[in-house]
C-alpha cells in the first residue's frame, strides 16, 4: 500500500514568535524552522505502519518556499521513501490553495492512504484534511489517535469532545493525526545521510493546474493583549457580577 | 530550571568560517560534508541532545553511579539513553567506512561533541573514550584485533576505557608499573590503574580497556611501556562476550563533580593476570598514546566549551526572570529583572564572548585536525599538523581554565540561588573543575607549549601564526571608525604575544626553570589573543554580511557586539599577561622550596 503524506515548514515550537514590526504578519526571516509536530507525527505513523509490513511506500510532499526541501529531507531520515516539493511563488499559502495541491499530487500518486496533520502550529487553522477529503470526495477521520488497517477499511480512534469515537472507514481515506497517535522517533545518523541520496520532486502550482491565489486578506496581525494586574473581591457575588457585565463570559 | 538549546547559528558560523567547510568539502572523502549536511545533522543532534542526554544531567548527578561488591550500576535512565545513543549512529559518526563508521570529519564530531558536553558531560565521557579505543586500534592494532573489536565499538555495543594512571604514576606517566608477561599469543596483565574513567558499568554487553603496561625485559622510562587490549569479558569463538577476565573495581571515588560518570580503581590480575593483547609493537605504547593526544585532549577543552555555554543559558535565563533592585539611578517605581544591571550585562556579556572565542578557537583546531589528517598534499599536511600540534594545548588548557572561571560567574548571576543545589547552576562549576586536570593538567599543557611546541623550534610555527593575526590589521583599519578603539587593542594584544614568544625563544634553553615559571600565563595569553583574532575576523564578516538583503541582522549584530566586548573589554588582559610572562619568571623562583 502506498501512502503519502504532508509536512507543512513552521517555526520551530521552542522559538518564540514576534509580529512584524508593520503588521503585516510573524517574522519568519531567519528564524529556526522546523516540521509541524503534528506532521512529524504522521510520517512517523507511515514509518510504523511500513515497518509492520502494511506499507510499502511513503510519499512525503511539502508546498511552499524552497527551504521546504530540509523539511522533506527530515521526513526522508525519518523514514518516507522520496519526496515531492510543490514551490509556491508565495508564502501566503491558504488552506484552499494547499488542499487543491495536495489533490492534484494524490490524483497523479494514487494513494490508498493519505495521512495529514489535524493542524499546523503556525496559523492553527485545522482545515486542510477535511478540504483534502471533500474535494476528493474520500472518507475522512480527523483527530485520529489510533489506526488499525484491515485490508480494504481502516478501524481508526478519533479524539473528540468527551471522549474517544472508534470508527471503521473505507479506503481510500485521509487520516489527520492528533498528538496520542504516537511519539516520533529521533533521526539516525545513518539515515541522515541516506536521506540526502533519496529522490526528490520538485513542481510547480502552474504545472499541477491550480491557482493558488490567496482568498483571504490579513489585514493587521498585533500581539496578545499584556496581561494585567488582577483585582481582588469582596465576595462571590462581586465576582459573578464582574463574571457577567465586564468579561461577559457567563 | 532552563532546558538545553543547541546555539545552532553559532556553531553553523564558526563550523562555516573556522573550521572552514569550503576547504574541509575539498579534502579526500569529504565531498558530501556541505552545509546542508551539517545543518541536518546539527539539527537532529540539538533534538537528541535537548531531549534525551540533558534531562538525565541533574538527575544523573544527584544520584550518581553506585558500586557495589564491584558491581557498577550507571544512574537511572543512564543505560536506556545510551542504547538509544548508540541505536540513533551518533557513535559512529567519525569511526571509518570500513567498520560500519560514518567517517566524518573532526569538523562536526567536534561541534556534536560540544552538544553532548552540554547536555550531559558525565554521560558523555563513555562515547569518547570509546571513540579513543578505535583511534588506537585503527592506527596501530593488527588486523586481527581490528576485526574482532572495531565494529561493536563503532557501533557502540561495547564501550571503551583509556587506562593510563596509576597511583605513582599521574602526570609522569613513565612511572607505569602494570606488569605484562607473555604467555602464547597473548599477555598477562598484572598491576592497580586508578581513576579510570567509566571503568566498570552495566550499560553494555563488554568493556574494552586500553592498558599502559611494561613487558619484564622492558627498558626503563618512557621508552619501556606498551600497549594493550583488556576486555571486560573473553569472547567466545563466535566473538561474543564468555568467561569474565581477571579485572576486578575496587571502588569508585566521591568527587567533586561528573557524579554520573564512576571514576573507577581497578585490579588486574588479583586471580594470577588479565588476558590482554597487545597493540602494535612493544614499548611504544607511549607513542601511540601520543599520536591520540591531539584528538583526545581537542575533545576535552571542547568540554570546556560545552560547560561555559551551559552555564551561560542557565544564568541568562535566571537573569531575565529574578526581579532584584531597581535600574540604576531609579528612587521609586518597578523593580526591574536583574539583566538590567550593568554589571550582571558585563557577567553575562564576558560569559557569551568568552564562549564564542572558544568555540571560534577549538573549531578552528578541529578543521586544521582534518587538514592536517586528510589534505591530498603531504606538504600542506605537514604544515596543518605543525599548527595543529601549537593549538592543540592551548585548547586544552585555555578552554578549560576559562570554563572554570565562566560556570563561578554562572553561580555569581544566581546570587545565593547559585550556591544552592537546587537551581543547578552550581553542578556546571562542579563539572568544569575536572576539565583542567585529566588528559593532562593545565600546568602539563603550558609544558608541552612551551617546550615542544615553541622553544623546541624557535618559536617558528608560533612566529608564523603571530604574523597572520597581524594581517587582520589592513581590514580592521579599513573597517572605519567603531573598529579604531577594537583595533588598538588588538594590535597591543599582538605586540604582547610576540613579546612574549620572543622571551620564551631567547630563555627556553638557558633558563628553563624561569621559562617554565611563565608557562601557564604564556598558555593564557595565547589563547586569549588567539580567541580574540578570530572574534576579530568574525566581526569584519558579520560587517560585510549586514549589507546583503536577507542578512541575519539579529545575530550579525550581536557577533559585533560580543567581539566588541570581547576586544575592548577582556583583551587588554593580554597586557598583563604578556608584562607576567616577560617580567615574572623571577618572583617566582625568589621563594626557594624550603622556604615554603
Ligand atoms: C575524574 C577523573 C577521571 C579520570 N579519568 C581517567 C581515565 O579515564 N584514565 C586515566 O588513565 N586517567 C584518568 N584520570 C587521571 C588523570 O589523567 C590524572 O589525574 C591527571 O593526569 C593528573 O595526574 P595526578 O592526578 O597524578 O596529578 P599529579 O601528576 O600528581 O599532579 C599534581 C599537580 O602537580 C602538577 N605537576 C605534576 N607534574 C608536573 C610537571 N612536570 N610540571 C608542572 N606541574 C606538574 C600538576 O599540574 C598538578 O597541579 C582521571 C582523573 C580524574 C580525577
Ligand atoms: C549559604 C548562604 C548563607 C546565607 N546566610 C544568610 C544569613 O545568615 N542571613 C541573611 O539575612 N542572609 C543570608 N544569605 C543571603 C545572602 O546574603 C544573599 O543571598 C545575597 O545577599 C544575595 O542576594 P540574592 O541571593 O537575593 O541575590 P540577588 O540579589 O537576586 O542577586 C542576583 C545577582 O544580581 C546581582 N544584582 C542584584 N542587584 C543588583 C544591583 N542593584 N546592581 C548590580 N547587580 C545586582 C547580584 O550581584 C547577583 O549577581 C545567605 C545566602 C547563602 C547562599
Amino acid at each position: 500500500m502506498k501512502v503519502l503524506v504532508t509536512v507543512k515548514r513552521v517555526i520551530d515550537p521552542y522559538v518564540k514568535v514576534r509580529v512584524k514590526s508593520d503588521g503585516s504578519g510573524v517574522e519568519t526571516a531567519n528564524v529556526k524552522m522546523a516540521m509541524n509536530p503534528f506532521c512529524e507525527i504522521a510520517i512517523e505513523q507511515a514509518v510504523r505502519m511500513k515497518e509492520a509490513g502494511v506499507v510499502t511506500e511513503i510519499v512525503a510532499v511539502s508546498i511552499g518556499a524552497p527551504q521546504c526541501q530540509e523539511t522533506l529531507r527530515t521526513a526522508m531520515a525519518m523514514g518516507a521513501d522520496r519526496g515531492i516539493l510543490v514551490e509556491t511563488g508565495t508564502t501566503d499559502m491558504q488552506p484552499l490553495a494547499v488542499a487543491k495541491l495536495v489533490k492534484a499530487i494524490i490524483d497523479k500518486e494514487q494513494p490508498r492512504l493519505v495521512i495529514m496533520g489535524k493542524q499546523a502550529i503556525d496559523d492553527d487553522a485545522n482545515q486542510t484534511g477535511q478540504m483534502v477529503s471533500a474535494l476528493l470526495g474520500w472518507p475522512q477521520s480527523a483527530f485520529t489517535s489510533a489506526i488499525t488497517v484491515n485490508g480494504d477499511t481502516a478501524d481508526v480512534t478519533r479524539e473528540i469532545d468527551g471522549g474517544l469515537e472508534k470508527l471503521t472507514i473505507k479506503l481510500p481515506a485521509v487520516i489527520t493525526t492528533d498528538l496520542r497517535l504516537n511519539e516520533p522517533r529521533y533521526v539516525t545518523l545513518p539515515n541522515i545521510m541516506k536521506a540526502k541520496k533519496k529522490p526528490l520532486e520538485t513542481l510547480k502550482p502552474e504545472t499541477l493546474g491550480v491557482d493558488v491565489t490567496p482568498r483571504l486578506k490579513t489585514l493587521k496581525v498585533e500581539e496578545p493583549p499584556k496581561r494585567s494586574a488582577g483585582v481582588k473581591v469582596a465576595d462571590v457575588k462581586e465576582l459573578v457580577a464582574k463574571l457577567r457585565n465586564e468579561a461577559r463570559v457567563i | 530550571m532552563s532546558t538545553y538549546n543547541a546555539p545552532l547559528k553559532d556553531m553553523q558560523f564558526a563550523i562555516a568560517e573556522f573550521a572552514g567547510l569550503d576547504g574541509i568539502t575539498a579534502l579526500p572523502g569529504c565531498s558530501e560534508v556541505n552545509a546542508d549536511l551539517v545543518e541536518a545533522v546539527l539539527t537532529e543532534a540539538g533534538k537528541f541532545a535537548q531531549g534525551v542526554l540533558d534531562p538525565l544531567n541533574r538527575s544523573g548527578d544527584k544520584q550518581g553511579a553506585q558500586w557495589r561488591d564491584g558491581v557498577v550500576t550507571a544512574p537511572a535512565g543512564f543505560k536506556e539513553a545510551y542504547a538509544q545513543f548508540a541505536e540513533a549512529g551518533w557513535n559512529s559518526l567519525g569511526g571509518s567506512v570500513d567498520h560500519g563508521g560514518q567517517g566524518l570529519p573532526h569538523s562536526i564530531a567536534l561541534p556534536l561533541q560540544e552538544m553532548w558536553n552540554s547536555a550531559n558531560m558525565a554521560f558523555c565521557l563513555c562515547p569518547m573514550l570509546t571513540t579513543g579505543v578505535q583511534e588506537a586500534l585503527v592506527h596501530h592494532g593488527s588486523a586481527d584485533l581490528v576485526k574482532t573489536y572495531m565494529p561493536k565499538l563503532v557501533s557502540g555495543e561495547w564501550t571503551g576505557t583509556m587506562n593510563l594512571t596509576e597511583p605513582q604514576a599521574g602526570s609522569d606517566l613513565s612511572a607505569v608499573r602494570t606488569r605484562a608477561v607473555p604467555e602464547g599469543d597473548h599477555y598477562r596483565i598484572q598491576g592497580t590503574k586508578i581513576f579510570i574513567t567509566w571503568g566498570e558499568h552495566d550499560m553494555t554487553g563488554n568493556i574494552v580497556h586500553l592498558v599502559l603496561a611494561r613487558l619484564p625485559d622492558a627498558p626503563e622510562g618512557v621508552k619501556g611501556i606498551s600497549m594493550f587490549v583488556v576486555p571486560k569479558f573473553m569472547l567466545n569463538a563466535d566473538g561474543s562476550p564468555g568467561a569474565r577476565n581477571d579485572i576486578r573495581c575496587v571502588s569508585i571515588e566521591h568527587k567533586l563533580g561528573i557524579h554520573g560518570s564512576p571514576t573507577c580503581v581497578l585490579a588486574y590480575g588479583d586471580k594470577g593476570g588479565a588476558t590482554g593483547y597487545l597493540v602494535g609493537e612493544a614499548n611504544r605504547g607511549l607513542e601511540y598514546m601520543f599520536t591520540m593526544m591531539n584528538h583526545a585532549r581537542l575533545g576535552v577543552g571542547m568540554e570546556g566549551v560545552a560547560i561555559a555555554e551551559r552555564a551561560y543559558q542557565h544564568a541568562l535565563e535566571y537573569a531575565k526572570t529574578r526581579v532584584q533592585g531597581r535600574a540604576i539611578g531609579q528612587r521609586s517605581g518597578d523593580r526591574v529583572t536583574i539583566i538590567h544591571h550593568p554589571d550582571v550585562r558585563r557577567m553575562l556579556l564576558t560569559m557569551r564572548a568568552q564562549t564564542e572565542a572558544m568555540r571560534a578557537l577549538g573549531y578552528y583546531a578541529a578543521g586544521t585536525l582534518d587538514r592536517a589528517k586528510r589534505h591530498a598534499d603531504a606538504q600542506q599536511r605537514a604544515g596543518h599538523q605543525s599548527r595543529l600540534d601549537l593549538l592543540t594545548p592551548v585548547v586544552k588548557g585555555w578552554c578549560t581554565e576559562l570554563a572554570v572561571e565562566i560556570a563561578s560567574l554562572g553561580v555569581q548571576v544566581h546570587g545565593g540561588m547559585g550556591f544552592i543545589e537546587e537551581t543547578g547552576a552550581a553542578q556546571y562549576l562542579r563539572d568544569a573543575r575536572i576539565t583542567t586536570i585529566y588528559e593532562g593538567t593545565t600546568g602539563i599543557q603550558a609544558n608541552d607549549l612551551i617546550g615542544r611546541k615553541v622553544g623546541a623550534e624557535k618559536g617558528a610555527t608560533a612566529l608564523a601564526l603571530i604574523a597572520e593575526m597581524r594581517a587582520l590589521d589592513a581590514p580592521l583599519l579599513a573597517a572605519g571608525e567603531t573598529f579604531t578603539a577594537m583595533r588598538a587593542s588588538f594590535t597591543q594584544a599582538v605586540d604582547g604575544l610576540e613579546a612574549a614568544t620572543l622571551w620564551l625563544v631567547d630563555h627556553y634553553r638557558q633558563e628553563p626553570e624561569a621559562a617554565a615559571a611563565v608557562a601557564v600565563p604564556y598558555l593564557k595569553l595565547f589563547g586569549t589573543v588567539a580567541g580574540g583574532w578570530l572574534m576579530a575576523r568574525a566581526a569584519l564578516i558579520a560587517r560585510e554580511r549586514l549589507n546583503e538583503t536577507d542578512a541575519d541582522r539579529a545575530f550579525l549584530e550581536g557577533k559585533l557586539a560580543t567581539t566588541r566586548f570581547y576586544l575592548e573589554h577582556l583583551l587588554p588582559q593580554a597586557g598583563a599577561l604578556a608584562q607576567t610572562v616577560t617580567r615574572g619568571a623571577a618572583s617566582t623562583l625568589a621563594l626557594d622550596v624550603a622556604a615554603f
